[in-house]
């Protein structure tokens, strides 16, 4: 088990599977708003879900409006759980602030991985590797 | 990040959950930027209007908000919106959308917002003093205000804006302190540069090379005369381009900007660009059309002035491709009362308030020709609206309007 310490965005205690995108993400024309799908051509996250996920990232790109799309999935229910980046910029900070989403900064992001079990707590995030067959994680 | 007592209530709840929540905005993006503390704004000025841009979730966004209590504590003023608010129907645009766009100015009027719909507050009574802090966000009143009235905002998004009007604050980073306002690029122009679309060129030119920095012009040896540089259209067509095709929020003009003679304005490490012909920014923003269905006037929205000349050119005579002068509503009862408006609309012209192309829903027009007199228009206008563009005066494109055609002043019809 992991303890790293961030910086808190958005207050707020969550847990979860994490979703780990070693690029940045644009939330307008990058994710779709009515299903949660990353879509962006060439993403490395392309075709997966980002709802229900502790998104981890290193840091939002594109569009303010991207901070909209952000509160339309969590009206939908499809917004990740929590958000983890490396350094956060304003479009996804102020959409993770209006949708509810805790959210912490300034985290090694090279240290979690898809699949991990991820607790957010304040400025505190907790990993805990999952063993799964096929993927070659490897159990702590 | 230093708080006062009141903001540390404001950020607590104290005030209610729509203060707190913009308090988180303002403080979050505080922390994001390195910020030392909060500082009063004495205006906002919102983008995030227009229901095309916004969409559903940003109305139901606005609309919360609005019912949490938010209420703006300083004046505040809107961007353009995707309609004119009175003609609408007469301009051809949906019914659907029309009620959604006025959804969100029913939100935002509950906050206690103007609404102004324009990107040229300035040009309205709106003008900041020097040195005064404010939130803006459409990025070419966010370059005027800076540059040319020396007032410091950063390039606020839409809800960071509307943040900073229900705390009446925002935090201290960016530009809003005298460090970060120093040139990063010595920038020398070394061709002929007359005309309101030349400077719009240009604008492209430098906002493209120079991204997010803080270009400085250097009067010496420009091939532009004192004239043409303080012409305030021409001021509002370089800073626009270069907003849009950078992310420029501030320039420096030697000896006519407020803080260019300051000592230290260019940074020791400023790199040195030389403009020496604005062909190629020619050719990439405007296309050799000859069909004209519509002509654009108004991007940044058109002043008086414009307003002025565009009705002597027009008098007496018949449009055939569709034209749009795009203005705010205070702007065009001015022109309305000196009898210009009519002028034009005798012409066939149509003189838009509270809207501009880049936010309307041009597509549902039916056009797919435009001429326009804005770089900023020309830059925008193929990604949103799907049209092709030809760029040209304000002459120039009120003449292809008349005869429906490119290139102008020919005889007859094309």
């Amino acid at each position: 088990m992991l303890r790293l310490r961030g910086r808190v965005i958005k207050a707020g205690t969550v847990h979860g599977e994490a979703l780990v995108s070693p690029e940045p993400i644009g939330f307008l024309g990058g994710v779709d708003a009515e299903t949660g799908v990353v879509v962006e051509a060439g993403h490395p996250l392309r075709g997966q879900s980002v709802a229900g996920k502790i998104l981890v990232f290193p840091t939002g790109k594109g569009s303010t409006v991207g901070s909209y799309v952000l509160y339309r999935l969590a009206y939908k229910g499809l917004a990740p759980l929590g958000i983890i980046n490396a350094s956060s910029e304003a479009i996804v900070a102020v959409g993770a602030i209006i949708s509810n989403i805790p959210m912490v900064d300034g985290i090694d992001i090279t240290q979690i991985r898809t699949g991990d079990e991820v607790t957010i707590d304040g400025e505190w995030v907790t990993v805990r590797r999952v063993a799964r067959a096929g993927r070659g994680a490897q159990k702590e | 990040m230093y708080l006062t007592r009141q903001e540390k209530h404001m950020l607590a709840g104290k005030e209610g959950p729509a203060v707190q929540k913009a308090m988180e905005i303002v403080t979050a993006l505080g922390k994001i930027y390195g910020a030392a503390d909060l500082v009063p704004v004495e205006s906002v000025q919102v983008a995030g209007v227009s229901y095309k841009n916004l969409g559903e979730a940003g109305l139901l966004f606005l609309q919360e908000w609005a019912r949490e209590g938010a209420r703006v504590r300083v004046p505040t003023m809107l961007n353009p919106a995707g309609m004119d608010l009175e003609q609408w129907q007469t301009l051809g645009l949906p019914e659907e959308f029309a009620r959604r766009q006025m959804e969100v100015l029913d939100a935002y009027a509950r906050m206690g917002i103007e609404m102004t719909c324009t990107c040229t507050p300035y040009l309205i009574g709106k003008v900041p003093g020097l040195g005064s802090h404010l939130a803006w966000s459409e990025s070419s009143a966010v370059a005027f205000a800076n540059s040319i009235l020396g007032a410091r905002t950063n390039r606020e998004g839409g809800p960071s804006a509307l943040a900073a009007a229900i705390c009446g604050r925002t935090a201290r980073y960016g530009l809003h302190l005298t460090e970060n306002r120093r040139a990063t690029h010595i920038v020398r122009v070394a061709c002929p540069v007359r005309t309101e679309v030349d400077f719009g060129v240009l604008g492209y030119e430098v906002g493209r090379r120079v991204g997010k920095g803080i270009p400085y012009f250097v009067a010496d040896g420009a091939a532009w005369t004192a004239e043409g540089i303080t012409a305030a259209l021409h001021l509002r067509a370089l800073a626009a381009a270069m907003a849009a095709a950078g992310a420029v929020a501030l320039f420096h003009v030697q000896g006519m900007t407020p803080e260019s003679e300051l000592d230290d304005i260019v940074r020791p490490d400023a790199q040195e660009l030389t403009i020496d012909s604005l062909d190629e920014g020619y050719a990439r923003l405007s296309s050799p059309l000859e069909r004209i269905d519509f002509v654009s006037i108004g991007c940044p929205h058109a002043s008086l002035e414009e307003l002025r000349d565009a009705a002597r050119f027009l008098a007496g005579k018949r449009v055939r491709s569709l034209l749009w002068i795009t203005t705010s509503r205070e702007t065009r009862r001015r022109a309305e009362a000196a009898g210009w408006v009519q002028t034009i609309e005798h012409a066939g012209g149509h003189v838009v308030s509270d809207t501009c192309l880049v936010v309307a829903p041009v597509e549902a027009l039916g056009v797919k020709t435009m001429a326009t007199n804005s770089a900023k228009a020309a830059f925008y206008a193929p990604s949103h609206s799907g049209l092709q563009v030809r760029l040209g005066t304000l002459g120039e494109c009120l003449d292809a309007a008349v005869r429906g055609c490119w290139p102008p002043r020919r005889r007859g019809a094309c």
